[in-house]
């Protein structure tokens, strides 16, 4: 059986059809309980980072290796002859792609991933440019839901903290959007989902509904989502009044449905206490591990067109 | 016709591109460097409507618009008309029509779009044809028409 997301890029979670989301799903779940180790043999990867992040680039190397892979390139752009010469990004991928078999990038700016796959007939991963996608999390995202729901569909999913600028909760948002789930958004008033995600929503009839404090839907939720409440975006006194309604600790988990799981993107400041972490409900350390299966779904899918999902 | 009711000469051969908003005349003959071939040229601005608004209209001889330049012309009149004259005889009349996107035309109003600093065209899609609102290809934010430039 042909695979449709062969050779293909991963740019934006928009492009992703429902089935294509689920055949990343299954091969991540696939390649969890069965490893491949030669999967990849003999294929080099690109793995450029003209701005740094720790936490995506560890993942995506760990994911190459993992399937036997090899990997090229940098973990920030200042470092490289690119930057200081001036090259534009369109000849460094046309330099870079001639050398590898798939090219995996994080940039400052904006529409970088688009435009490197347009230079280049390598497949183009965009492990997140500018303020705009980062697809590869919203699929780590994704895969932790599917793995501890068993589903996608008809699930009530919380979204907490930083709805206006944070990057992760709007592709996340965007690619429930294709399930039929009921979403819970629980934020200050400052930092509240923006209008355009809301009215792709609407167009898409998924229930939501906006909410003051965690408590108010604690108990009805299967997945309850947290993110970081930037403290610089406040006041010192705003921030001490509002932060009590965005914050997590075991207490609150009384009374929930046994299937909950908190998730995080990470790194979590307080705004989940550590008293959580021992608790059933916690699952944000297994969400950062399955980063790397969900990535060894990517590659394996875009760079093999014989790989089989298990079970 | 009464001369005294002429607010625009007639042209022999050419376009008549009318029902334009008042202020953007002067923007079109720009975008589309009409004024730098040499062919004559009438305009006028601010000229009567019946409902009491003003409107701009311009007549460019020897010339015929084509059909992209048409669809640009969306992104200041979108209620423009376009008459094709030919010894002073409407032999083709038209509306604009929104095209699907714009290639090469507008800059992006984000400065932190990748397409201000690379080898590559401007692309954008019409997303919201009633308020003109349009998507970056690249970036994928979406702005109101007033919010962007027009590339030179």
């Amino acid at each position: 059986m042909n695979n449709p997301l062969y050779q293909q890029n991963i740019i934006s979670i928009a492009d992703l059809t429902r089935s294509d989301l689920e055949l990343i799903l299954q091969t991540a779940n696939s390649l969890k309980k069965t490893p491949q180790p030669d999967l990849l043999k003999n294929k080099v990867i690109a793995s450029c980072f003209f701005e740094a992040s720790t936490r995506t680039r560890l993942s995506f190397e760990t994911a190459v290796q993992r399937l036997g892979g090899s990997v090229i390139g940098f973990d920030s752009g200042g470092n490289t002859s690119l930057a200081q010469k001036g090259e534009t990004l369109a000849d460094s991928v046309k330099v870079i792609s001639s050398y590898a078999d798939a090219f995996f990038m994080r940039h400052p700016q904006e529409g970088a991933a688009r435009l490197a796959s347009e230079f280049t007939d390598i497949p183009v991963i965009n492990g997140g440019d500018g303020a705009n996608q980062h697809p590869t999390q919203t699929l780590l995202d994704l895969f932790t839901i599917y793995e501890t729901q068993g589903t996608l569909d008809n699930l009530n999913i919380a979204f907490v903290g930083d709805l206006k600028y944070g990057r992760t909760v709007h592709s996340l948002a965007q690619a429930l959007s294709q399930f039929n789930c009921k979403l819970f958004f629980i934020a200050p008033d400052a930092l509240a989902m923006p209008d355009y995600i809301l009215e792709e929503l609407n167009d898409k009839s998924i229930g939501y509904s906006v909410h003051s404090s965690i408590e108010e839907v604690i108990d009805s939720l299967d997945i309850l989502y947290m993110t970081r409440v930037q403290k610089e975006r406040f006041d010192e006194t705003e921030y001490q009044h509002i932060k009590s309604a965005f914050l997590l600790n075991a207490s609150m988990l009384s009374g929930v449905r046994d299937n909950l799981k908190v998730l995080h993107p990470l790194p979590r400041i307080d705004e989940i206490d550590k008293d959580v972490d021992d608790t059933p409900y916690a699952y944000y350390f297994e969400q950062a591990q399955n980063g790397v299966y969900a990535r060894q779904a990517l590659l394996a899918l875009l760079l093999t067109n014989h790989f089989q999902a298990e079970g | 016709m009464n001369d005294h009711k002429l607010q625009v000469e007639a042209i022999q051969d050419g376009s008549v591109i009318d029902h334009i908003p008042a202020q953007q005349g002067i923007k079109i003959l720009k975008f589309f460097k009409l004024a730098q071939a040499n062919e004559k040229i009438t305009v006028g601005l601010n000229l009567h409507k019946k409902n009491g608004q003003r409107k701009d209209l311009i007549k460019v001889e020897n010339t015929f618009i084509s059909d992209e330049q048409a669809n640009q012309l969306a992104l200041f009149a979108p209620d423009a008309t376009i008459n094709q004259i030919k010894n002073f005889t409407v032999v083709n009349k038209f509306k604009v029509q929104l095209p699907d996107a714009f290639v090469g035309v507008l800059a992006c109003p984000n400065s932190n779009c990748i397409s201000h600093n690379e080898p590559v065209e401007t692309q954008f899609y019409v997303n919201n044809r009633r308020d003109l609102k349009l998507k970056c290809h690249y970036c994928e934010k979406s702005f109101d028409r007033s919010f962007f430039n027009e590339l030179d």
